[in-house]
């Protein structure tokens, strides 16, 4: 199967409630207040959000008056255009120049960090680099052997601190093996936290100022992971660690399920910063480079099109 | 927490609080402005509609009560329609007439079942109830792992085999807590997505085997417009007796509470409020629909204070106040223990008028309280007693035992005293129920 037949297989749930936008678009139906009001229910449906939505009509109604749109299969086309331009933003792969490039994976509890992790090191793998997780996490009970679990899956190399002990600490030591063992690549794994907690999102920034002294630059990418199906707090997410650790890009996981693509939208409004990777499930090799373009039209074409 | 969208019903009612009736476009605004909040909030749009629909039937015919402004007659119209949705009275958990009983915790991936597995089998045994935790997560790395860790940290015995069938793991689990006559069993199974259907399957496999007195379906609180459909077909599936709400410590606002009990019919049985263990907190309707319209959470923080404090220490540090004997020994105590009730911040926010009071991202760092304890812990005996005796030698000998510094300590000593002035203004005859707490202001 095809990645991107898999993509679309995936999102059939997204398909099914946007489906409704090719019904409207089909029907060419006059753009009368019926039409707007569904469409917006359709939007929030699919985790837009409110601002969101209303950004997106409004703008829409503007051309429509300017360009004398007469029938809804125009708004639709404009709104599936300005969707795809609106997500593609440059500095979509990861930018790994530095040796050994750092990445620095955060996010919420249960958000998929760690199995992101172990698919990312793949990848990496894959391309012929030296990868190495550095276990974080010292807080979650048996996080450190989860992503052991993963090291060994991918073929990277594994760090480990005590637990309870001081992420950093761990992070410090973990750079040190990283040079010594002349990795090209660092996966720093993150406790998870809850972007509201102030303390905690003040660890990261720990972490963040070790990474840059350690290695006399920033992390080369620091990665938001973002569970597909949250709602609208997935843009205080993105905010508040952005604040807290200048995010690179974000990975949307358990995309293989929920997906609404309505919370990418939002984010990328929210943020100006990349999606990056999704990830469709838990296999290891499910996780795909974000092509918007493919994105859009996996969401957008009927549901009938893939089982 | 839900606090959000009481901020943005009382921006609603207070524009209307300024005038002295309710006019039919009012209701036009207060509703349209609802649905946008409880949207905003991640409730479902249907449910949103309908909760909507039944405010303005009630609003627009409503009987202003005498001594209630219009304003606050829709909110108490707002708040009751609020508790209905979300189940009217709280729900118990069930237990087996003839034991063990047993719960099975079901959910999406990463909603927090482990965690809460861990977080039940403790509430149980802080209630004389033992649990055997049953490991039926064969499929996360690590997840049998996880669970043995956090039985080793609240003592309690964890089923776990080689196997990778769940359904037979779950099974012997069962039978081995009646071998043991543990009373109760949690089955902790791996996260799944509720359109794939062979793993689906697999669950209505584990409820067949082990007949569950309640399956606990566990939700995260920051879960989108999906969460109903989530929910709905869990439940359509096994049956689903009861709901688990998780991660509502942080600033999600929790539509998802609002809208699975009204889909699948199954009550909200707990909340997750944080991290540790002991955050997992009952879920009251009518308390969280007064927490959601600013009016505070003072039940909650009545109830976890007497937990805490037996009658006779209670009347023991009401007499200390009385008699202005309280020492930093007492304060230290009671440090301790209100640090057992959570983290500070959580608690200053159950406060009334607390949650709009402080600013939005307020937290207390623990750290702050590490070091007054640190402080108070690096004084001699005498010292705690007469904190008058700490001249400028034992303030440095303080500060460098406690890792701390003297201006720290000074701090903490000059609190001290001026509440320990307030509280001799006060006089014998007022007793304070909440000391007030020396040293740590907020940052």
């Amino acid at each position: 199967m095809s990645w991107l037949a898999k993509l679309k297989g995936a999102l059939g749930r997204s398909r099914e409630s946007v489906a409704g936008i090719e019904t409207l678009a089909q029907a060419r139906r006059p753009l009368d207040r019926a039409f707007w009001d569904e469409f917006e229910e359709i939007l929030i449906s699919a985790d837009f959000g409110v601002p969101t939505t209303e950004k997106i009509l409004d703008g829409l109604k503007i051309v429509a008056g300017q360009e004398f749109w007469g029938r809804s299969d125009q708004a639709v086309k404009r709104f599936k255009e300005d969707v795809r331009k609106f997500l593609t933003l440059p500095g979509g792969a990861l930018a790994l120049r530095s040796r050994p490039a750092v990445i620095l994976v955060v996010g919420v509890n249960g958000s998929g960090k760690t199995t992101t992790i172990g698919k990312l090191g793949r990848l990496l793998s894959a391309q012929g680099k030296r990868v190495m997780f550095v276990a974080a996490d010292t807080f979650r009970a048996a996080a450190a052997e989860q992503l052991a679990v993963w090291a060994e899956r991918s073929g990277s190399e594994f760090v480990r601190g005590r637990e309870a002990s001081d992420p950093s600490s761990v992070v410090f030591d973990g750079l040190a093996q990283a040079k010594a063992r002349n990795v090209d690549v660092v996966i720093i794994d993150t406790a998870g936290r809850l972007q509201t907690k102030t303390n905690l999102m003040e660890e990261l920034k720990k972490m963040r100022r070790i990474i840059e002294r350690e290695t006399g630059a920033p992390p080369a990418e620091t990665l938001l992971v973002v569970d597909g199906t949250t709602g609208q707090n997935a843009i205080s997410q993105a905010k508040l660690f952005n604040e807290a650790t200048a995010l690179t890009g974000v990975v949307v996981t358990k995309l293989d399920s929920t997906a609404k693509g309505g919370v990418l939208v939002a984010i990328v409004d929210t943020l100006i910063v990349p999606i990056k990777f999704i990830g469709l499930g838990e296999g290891i090799d499910e996780l795909r480079p974000f092509d918007p373009a493919a994105f859009i039209d996996a969401l957008f074409e009927p549901a009938t099109a893939t089982a | 927490m839900l606090e959000a969208l009481g901020e943005r019903l009382g921006a609603i009612f207070q524009r209307l609080g300024s005038r002295g009736t309710l006019t039919e476009s009012d209701v036009n605004d207060v509703a349209r402005e609802v649905r946008i909040a409880l949207l905003e909030a991640d409730v479902n749009l249907s449910v949103a509609k309908e909760f909507v629909a039944a405010i303005k039937e009630q609003a627009v015919g409503a009987e202003v009560l005498a001594s209630l402004t219009p304003a606050q007659s829709v909110i108490k119209i707002v708040h009751d329609e609020l508790v209905t949705l979300m189940g009217g009275a709280q729900a118990r958990l069930q237990f087996a007439d003839a034991p063990p009983t047993v719960y099975m915790m079901v959910g999406l991936q990463g909603s927090g079942k482990t965690t809460h597995s861990g977080k039940l089998a403790l509430r149980l045994k802080e209630q004389g109830r033992r649990t055997l935790l049953v490991a039926a997560d064969v499929y996360r790395p690590a997840a049998i792992a996880q669970l043995q860790t956090l039985g080793k940290q609240i003592d309690l015995p964890v089923y776990a085999e080689e196997s990778n069938d769940p359904v037979a793991i779950a099974r012997s689990g069962v039978a081995e807590a009646r071998r043991l006559g543990i009373p109760t069993v949690i089955v902790d199974t791996a996260g799944r997505l509720q359109i794939d259907d062979n793993l689906m399957g697999e669950l209505e496999q584990i409820k067949a085997a082990v007949k569950p007195t309640e399956i606990l379906f566990v939700a995260d609180a920051m879960t989108g417009q999906e969460a109903t459909a989530v929910a709905k077909v869990f439940n359509e599936r096994l049956g689903i007796t009861g709901i688990i709400l998780t991660k509502m410590d942080g600033d999600a606002r929790g539509g998802a509470a609002l809208s699975i009990y009204k889909i699948t019919g199954a009550p909200i049985k707990f909340v997750g409020v944080g991290e540790k263990l002991s955050a997992m907190e009952p879920f009251y309707p009518d308390r969280l629909a007064s927490r959601i319209l600013g009016m505070g959470d003072v039940l909650t923080l009545i109830e976890k204070t007497q937990n805490l404090y037996s009658a006779e220490q209670a009347k023991d540090l009401e007499a200390k106040f009385r008699k202005n004997e309280f020492t930093l020994d007492d304060f230290l105590n009671q440090l301790r223990t209100v640090r057992k009730m959570g983290s500070m911040t959580d608690i200053l926010k159950m406060i009334p008028g607390m949650s709009k009071a402080l600013p939005k991202d307020f937290e207390i760092d623990e750290k702050d309280i590490g070091r007054v304890e640190a402080i108070i812990c690096s004084m001699s005996r005498l010292e705690r007693r007469r904190p008058d005796v700490l001249n400028a030698s034992r303030r440095r000998r303080i500060a460098m035992g406690s890792g701390t510094h003297v201006s720290d300590v000074n701090k903490l000593v000059k609190n001290f005293e001026q509440s320990k002035a307030m509280m001799k203004q006060l006089g014998g005859g007022k007793r304070p129920k909440m000391p007030s707490m020396p040293g740590l202001g907020g940052r």
